[in-house]
């Protein structure tokens, strides 16, 4: 039986792509199955008792070695902010490309701080700050410098000692383009670097915790047990600066989705499955229900949107527990269907995401095919002709096109770049300055513009001749040739209207980083939580495949 | 030292604000990365036309033929260049094509380089003194290395080179006698069970 790809123009809306969850094509998951052989280290730990100072630890394997280097500075209550816009922060780190020498150190310590306005060179692969989570990590401090153990529960619903606000690659702030490293062996999915600095970050956390702790009290101190250190992740707070991305690299988003739509449909057309797959999917989705209730947030569009999965998700452990028979033929292919039926978007992407964790033969294989050598698709076929572009766009593009733009509702808000901080913002265009200079992330506006002017065209005449005269065009009538060969390389919205909940696209791509927890503090920035249950760098080489929902 | 993301995101960004669409302003910054990597100073001539173009006016070719003549100003290296790649299917049946003036010539390569990667022929640039090899977008000869770039060409010569051998037939034919000597001569026994297929396919 063939099962066919779900359909672009439903999987693609924001809707359904904010409803996506973390899965084992995730990034944070495929790094540590990567790097899971790869020789931990720490390599240097100079810290004064309040715990400032330098830090350097090491991932090694063979000849490569990757180090991140650490440093840990005063700053004073009033100064610290997530925001891009801060300018201190407790922490900052780079991922060094091979074993620092003391003289890149010196160097390092002078511009990592700075961040923003440092300067980094091709030896350095990413950069990021953190800001501790004050609450907790003072009382984690507190309470291990009196030989007890901290407040799980208080842990638990904060699930971080630090948080990140930032983590930069590719060639930013002078850091190493990605052309140098992306050859490399082990480099053979996204953002596997900067999976690496989180996760390394995360064990320096605990580190600097246990020894301001000693240094506080060294004769009562005990050390943060190694289970709650388990439980402790890496937040993050993010802004809309990752929103743009996704519509920035089309190829790349479709790989990503369509690694996601494969594995599902390969799951569907799997006709019998045995018992220790059933065994480990229904642990995998019983399990991961605590995951739901400790999910915290003050966001009533989230609460509502968790309280919906967790309802849902109760029927459908029943469902598979009580009801539903495994040994017919097809099995997740008919689970597949009773989730369309019965739940919402949210239940029906989290349950497809567990449908993954016993299947590491179809899964892992994808992987490696969720980067995108972007360059290949650039050019324009410009010798194609009007006709050719216009099928593509009715075809691929069917619900935008009925979007009326005249309306203002439709085009209330712009993308543009802020001159302070040279970071992607979005605003009202009919209240605020600046949407002449608007960023060309209106995709579904431009299309539908395109769409026009090629009704008014030549059928047979060519790209080339349409250009002449529709240069503005230029950069949809490329995107329109892309996703001709890449059908999830759009989403199928309207990212200007006034219905936009924009933390919908930052949802997106942290749920293919593997992040947990998604807790929106407006509908432009929100908090994540990751690594929260991963596998200690002592730990990496023999560990639970199912830690997210098992921890 | 600045990286190639950031050289491609600032020409990029640089090519909008001069006043040309997001989509040529792509284009641009695609192609001062490539002359950045190729060692050819594709950020210093875009700045320099960039600030020229508060003082001097340049004219944008549409459809390129056999000879182009500007009418009053020369060429803006960026259009034509963009114009060029769109083009470079029909461009390919003319041998030559010519132009008279284009500012900032140096800024045309880069969409040279790519023309001749989609079409799979070597391209030929001359003016001047100067000449240049786009060899299907792997790299720029040039004779112009570390010398100061000129800030207009006045007549322009681009040749579409057909694909043909660069060394002789006697050349070739010597280097082959040579590669032989790595090869067994055959003996009947060798010709029956040496090779893999059957002697007669006539089954």
């Amino acid at each position: 039986m063939e099962v066919k790809l779900r359909d672009p123009n439903i999987i693609m809306k924001l809707s359904r792509l904010g409803s996506f969850h973390q899965s084992k094509l995730s990034f944070l998951r495929s790094f540590l199955d990567e790097f899971h052989d790869w020789e931990y280290k720490r390599d240097l730990f100079d810290l004064n008792k309040k715990g400032h100072g330098t830090a350097v630890y090491s991932l090694k394997k063979k000849n490569r070695i990757y180090s991140l280097v650490c440093f840990a500075n005063e700053i004073n209550d009033e100064e610290r902010s997530d925001r891009v816009i801060a300018t201190k922060w407790d922490a900052a780190f780079t991922l060094h490309d091979g074993i620092p020498t003391k003289q890149d150190i010196d160097r390092l310590k002078n511009e990592v701080p700075k961040q923003e306005v440092g300067r980094l060179s091709y030896k350095e692969l990413t950069l990021s700050r953190a800001n501790k989570s004050v609450r907790v990590f003072n009382h984690v401090v507190e309470s291990l410098s009196k030989g007890n153990q901290p407040d799980i529960e208080l842990l638990k619903k904060v699930g971080y000692l630090y948080r990140t606000t930032a983590v930069y690659g590719s060639g930013k702030f002078g850091l190493a383009d990605r052309f140098r490293i992306k050859n490399r062996e082990e480099i053979n999915g996204p953002f596997r670097l900067e999976m690496m600095l989180v996760y390394l970050v995360r064990q320096f956390t605990f580190d600097q915790v246990n020894h301001v702790a000693k240094s506080k009290n060294p004769k009562t101190f005990v050390s943060l047990d190694l289970k709650i250190c388990k439980k402790l992740g890496i937040g993050n707070s993010t802004g809309l600066g990752m929103a743009p991305f996704i519509v920035n690299h089309p190829t790349l988003l479709n790989n990503w989705i369509i690694s996601r739509e494969t594995a599902l449909k390969k799951i569907r057309e799997i006709k019998n499955v045995n018992s220790d797959t059933v065994e480990l999917f229904k642990k995998s989705v019983n399990n991961s229900i605590k995951n739901i209730i400790n999910w915290n947030t003050e966001s009533e569009y989230q609460q509502k949107k968790i309280a919906s999965l967790l309802k849902n998700l109760r029927k459908f452990s029943k469902f598979i527990e009580k009801e539903f028979d495994f040994e017919t033929n097809y099995p997740f292919n008919e689970i597949y269907f009773w989730l369309e039926k019965k739940t919402c978007d949210e239940c029906i992407e989290y349950v497809v995401s567990i449908m993954m964790e016993p299947f590491d033969d179809i899964v892992k294989p994808l992987v490696s095919k969720m980067s995108s050598d972007e360059d290949q698709h650039f050019n324009i076929p410009a010798e194609r002709t009007v006709e050719d572009l216009r099928y593509i766009i009715e075809k691929r593009y069917p619900d935008i096109l009925k979007i009326n733009f005249d309306k203002k509702e439709n085009k209330k808000n712009f993308w543009f770049i802020s001159k302070n901080k040279e970071e992607p913002r979005y605003a009202d265009r009919f209240k605020e300055n600046g949407s002449e200079l608007e960023q060309p992330l209106a995709i579904a506006r431009d299309v539908k513009k395109l769409h026009e002017q090629l009704l008014n065209s030549k059928n047979s005449s060519t790209i080339d001749k349409f250009l002449i005269k529709n240069s503005d065009l230029r950069h949809v009538v490329r995107r329109a040739f892309i996703i001709e060969k890449f059908p999830y390389a759009e989403i199928q919205d309207n990212t200007i209207g006034e219905k936009v909940v924009p933390i919908d696209m930052l949802r997106l791509k942290l749920s293919f980083f593997g992040a947990l927890k998604f807790d929106p503090r407006s509908d432009k920035w929100l908090r994540i939580c990751m690594f929260q249950g991963a596998p200690l760098p002592h730990e990496l080489k023999n560990y639970d495949q199912q830690w997210v929902y098992n921890s | 030292m600045k990286s190639f993301s950031e050289i491609e995101t600032t020409s990029k960004r640089a090519t909008r604000a001069a006043g040309f669409s997001w989509g040529e302003a792509e284009e641009v910054g695609k192609s001062i990365r490539l002359l950045e990597l190729y060692g050819l100073g594709g950020i210093k001539n875009l700045n320099e036309y960039y600030n020229s173009r508060s003082i001097k006016k340049y004219e944008n070719i549409k459809l390129i033929s056999e000879n182009n003549n500007s009418d009053k100003f020369p060429f803006c290296p960026i259009i034509l260049g963009i114009n060029f790649l769109d083009q470079i299917k029909t461009l390919e049946k003319l041998n030559k094509i010519k132009f008279d003036k284009i500012s900032y010539p140096l800024l045309i390569l880069p969409f040279l380089s790519r023309a001749s990667e989609i079409i799979g022929k070597k391209i030929n640039l001359k003016f001047d003194q100067y000449e240049f090899l786009l060899n299907l977008n792997n790299n720029i000869l040039s004779n112009l290395f570390n010398k100061e770039y000129p800030i207009i060409s006045n007549i322009t010569e681009v040749s579409i080179l057909e694909n043909e051998d660069n060394f002789t037939d006697k050349e070739w034919k010597n280097l082959y006698k040579l590669s032989e000597k790595i090869f067994v001569e055959e003996t009947e026994s060798l010709k029956q069970g040496a090779a893999g297929a059957g002697l007669t396919d006539n089954d």
